[in-house]
């Protein structure tokens, strides 16, 4: 493939938002109520639809017979290349929320220098979506301060939530070759840059909301590598359920 | 209402387009005013239903009494000249 760097990186942006998407979509029918079952599930098809868009120019970027959804559905589980936050499970509505709000943090950051590539495809995307994931942000952080700042069993439910997914953060910021070279192009992100700026809003937001920040330094690390946690399978098992019994079939 | 298994309901208006008036859309339950807008949005205006949303908490509706009907509703009924019936309206006229 001639444009090697641009197709990974796409990747390495559109599986965050399918891998989140897909847990997201998980709550249809099993949120903790109506509403926030409806908001979940409206999260999930936002980010659903900004996946299309970069899966479908991924698709033109690799210049064979691939689709958007072989791209989506067919791959291994190590070729997916999604950060680790995002494919934690939902375990309870505080953990959905922390996850939420701890990747909305870094996809708004990340989509507003996106916006400034020099590939106007990848900035148009990134224009587009920043509404949506603004208002995903102040959905997450306002559950955050809710259950952080609300009663003692919410308080502690949140904060076992922020410390058990609070090593999953750090990669983030890690760089792929990928990113290394789009980043030098002008094209994609130096995600290094946003690091500082991601922990200050983030700890604004936790001592609002009096929560403890965590003070862990010893990180995971590997999505983006393609090395996942146990549960990524799992999920790949039911997304990809479809395609794998029934090849090609379309709605 | 003010158990705390259970959210209190509130009342959703939507406004459609500018110019139009707000109009009930439907009920939904949430914890405070904040959290009733963003149910609001998420339940009834993604798909570009609105450009304004009113919620009230539905305890602060005073309603009327269905029993009370007939004193309330009845004596319009036989006072034909309070509807403007007997003009030919034109066919350009629409919406009256």
């Amino acid at each position: 493939m001639k444009n090697e760097n641009l197709y990974n990186y796409i990747l390495s942006i559109a599986d965050n938002s399918l891998i989140l998407g897909q847990r997201l979509g998980e709550l249809t029918g099993h949120g903790p109520s109506l509403e926030t079952d409806i908001a979940c599930t409206n999260m999930s098809l936002d980010l659903f639809g900004q996946v299309r868009s970069y899966y479908q120019y991924a698709a033109k970027i690799a210049g064979d017979n691939r689709t958007e959804d072989d791209i989506a559905m067919l791959r291994k589980e190590r070729e997916y290349v999604n950060v680790l936050l995002v494919e934690q499970p939902n375990t309870d509505f505080a953990y959905t929320m922390a996850r939420q709000f701890l990747f909305d943090v870094y996809h708004l950051l990340f989509l507003q220098e996106l916006q400034k590539s020099k590939d106007l495809t990848l900035s148009a995307i990134a224009n587009k979506s920043i509404k949506e994931v603004s208002y995903h942000l102040r959905f997450s952080t306002d559950w955050i301060k809710r259950l952080g700042d609300g009663t003692e069993v919410s308080r502690q439910k949140m904060q076992d939530a922020i410390d058990g997914l609070w090593t999953y953060t750090d990669e983030l910021f890690h760089q792929t070759e990928a990113d290394i070279a789009m980043a030098q192009e002008g094209v994609g992100v130096d995600v290094t840059k946003l690091k500082e700026v991601y922990y200050n809003k983030v700890n604004a937001v936790l001592e609002e909301s009096t929560l403890q920040i965590p003070e862990s330094k010893w990180f995971q690390k590997g999505g983006k590598k393609g090395v996942h946690t146990e549960h990524l399978g799992y999920l790949l098992a039911e997304l990809q359920y479809m395609q794998r019994a029934y090849p090609n079939m379309e709605w | 209402m003010s158990d705390k298994k259970n959210w209190p309901l509130w009342e959703v208006f939507v406004r459609s387009k500018n110019g139009l008036e707000h109009r009930h859309c439907g009920s939904l339950h949430a914890a405070d005013e904040d959290m009733a807008l963003e149910n609001a949005r998420d339940v009834y205006t993604r798909r570009s239903e609105g450009v304004s949303i009113w919620v009230v908490e539905s305890k602060n509706i005073t309603a009327s009494n269905p029993e009370n009907n007939g004193e309330m509703f009845e004596p319009a009924h036989d006072k034909v000249y309070r509807h403007p019936t007997f003009y030919d309206l034109p066919d350009e006229v629409k919406h009256m």
